[in-house]
C-alpha cells in the first residue's frame, strides 16, 4: 500500500494517484464468477452482436468496483470512503487500458470528521469518459493525531 | 404528455419493499471478489495484514455487496433491453468476514423520459445492509434503465 494520505497534504484540484486496468475477456469471466452476474452480453461474443453490441462489454458494476478501488487506495488504511457515485455512459470493451482517475473538489471538516470530495472516472484508451462518478472520503488528519 | 411505460399502474409499485434476506459473509468471498476486480489491497486479501490495521482484520471491498446475489424488485414495463445506469453507495460501518448481513430492498423511484431510442423507465432500488447488531452497514441506490 501506498503511504497514507493526511487531509492537510490535499487541497481543491489536488489529483488522486491514478490506476490502470487492462481487463481481459479472463477477467470478465472471472468477475462473472465470483459477482454472480451471468448476463452473457460479458462473456459470450455471438451473443452481444446479435444484441447490437460490438462485442462483449465490462460490466459496469467491475467498472464501478475499479473506481472503488481507486479511492479506498486514495482513503489509506486510516481513512474512509463515505460515499461512492458512477454512472455508466459509454461502453467499454476488453483488451484496452482504462484508466482510474480523480481530482479532489473541495474539502472541510464536520464535526469530528475531515472531509474530501472527489470527482472520479474512468478513462478508455482514447481519452473518453466512459464513467464519470463522484467520491466523499474521510481522511485522518496530522492536527486530530 | 402522458408516459408511455410507466404507467399509473407501475407508479403503484414504487415504495414496495422485498422481504429481508440474510446473508453470511465468508472469508473466502472477499477473497475471491477482490483477485476478480484485480484489488490486491491487504484490507481485503490478507486475514494477518488487516489484523494490524485499526480495522482489526479483513473488511469487504467497496462493492462486494454485488456478489451476494441481490434481486431486485422487479418493475414489469414493457420495453425489453435492460442497462444498468450506475450506483451510488454509502457507507457507515464496514463488512467483515463472518457477518450476518440482512438484506431488504425497495423501490426508491420510477420515471421515464424520452432518449434517443424511444421511451426510457428509470427505476431506483434502494437497498439496505445491516449486520448482525441491528447497524446499517452500507445503503445502495442503483438505477437500471429500461427501453
Amino acid at each position: 500500500m501506498a503511504a497514507q494520505i493526511y487531509y492537510e497534504d490535499v487541497e481543491a484540484g489536488s489529483e488522486l494517484p491514478s490506476l490502470e486496468k487492462n481487463p481481459t475477456t479472463r477477467q470478465l469471466v472471472q468477475y462473472a464468477g465470483a459477482s454472480g452476474d451471468f448476463y452473457q452480453i460479458h462473456y459470450d461474443k455471438d451473443f452481444a452482436q446479435a444484441n447490437g453490441l460490438p462485442g462483449v462489454i465490462l460490466h459496469g458494476a467491475l467498472k464501478n468496483a475499479f473506481l472503488g478501488q481507486l479511492v479506498s487506495d486514495f482513503a489509506g488504511e486510516l481513512g474512509w470512503l463515505r460515499k461512492l457515485a458512477v454512472q455508466y455512459r459509454g461502453m467499454d470493451q476488453p483488451g484496452s487500458k482504462i484508466t482510474a482517475r480523480g481530482k479532489v473538489v473541495k474539502k472541510y471538516v464536520d464535526g469530528q470528521d475531515h472531509v474530501v470530495e472527489c470527482e472520479i472516472w474512468l478513462d478508455n484508451a482514447k481519452g473518453e469518459k466512459t464513467t464519470p462518478g463522484t467520491a466523499t472520503v474521510i481522511l485522518p488528519s496530522r492536527a486530530a493525531r | 404528455m402522458a408516459n408511455k411505460i410507466v404507467t399509473d399502474e407501475v407508479k403503484k409499485l414504487i415504495g414496495s419493499q422485498s422481504q429481508p434476506r440474510t446473508f453470511e459473509i465468508e472469508r473466502g468471498a472477499i477473497r475471491r471478489f477482490a483477485e476478480a476486480i484485480g484489488d490486491p489491497n491487504p484490507l481485503f486479501n490478507e486475514e494477518q495484514a488487516a489484523r494490524h490495521t485499526r480495522f482489526g482484520g479483513m473488511i469487504a471491498p467497496p462493492t462486494f455487496m454485488r456478489s451476494l446475489g441481490i434481486e431486485f424488485l422487479d418493475v414489469k414495463v414493457s420495453a425489453n433491453r435492460v442497462l444498468d445506469g450506475g450506483s451510488e453507495w454509502e457507507y457507515l460501518v464496514p463488512i467483515r468476514p463472518g457477518d450476518r448481513i440482512t438484506v431488504v430492498s425497495k423501490v426508491a423511484d420510477i420515471r421515464e423520459s424520452e432518449g434517443r431510442l424511444g421511451p426510457m423507465a428509470f427505476i431506483v432500488a434502494e437497498t439496505r445492509y445491516s449486520n448482525q447488531f441491528d447497524e446499517l452497514c452500507v445503503i445502495q441506490r442503483t438505477t437500471t434503465i429500461r427501453y
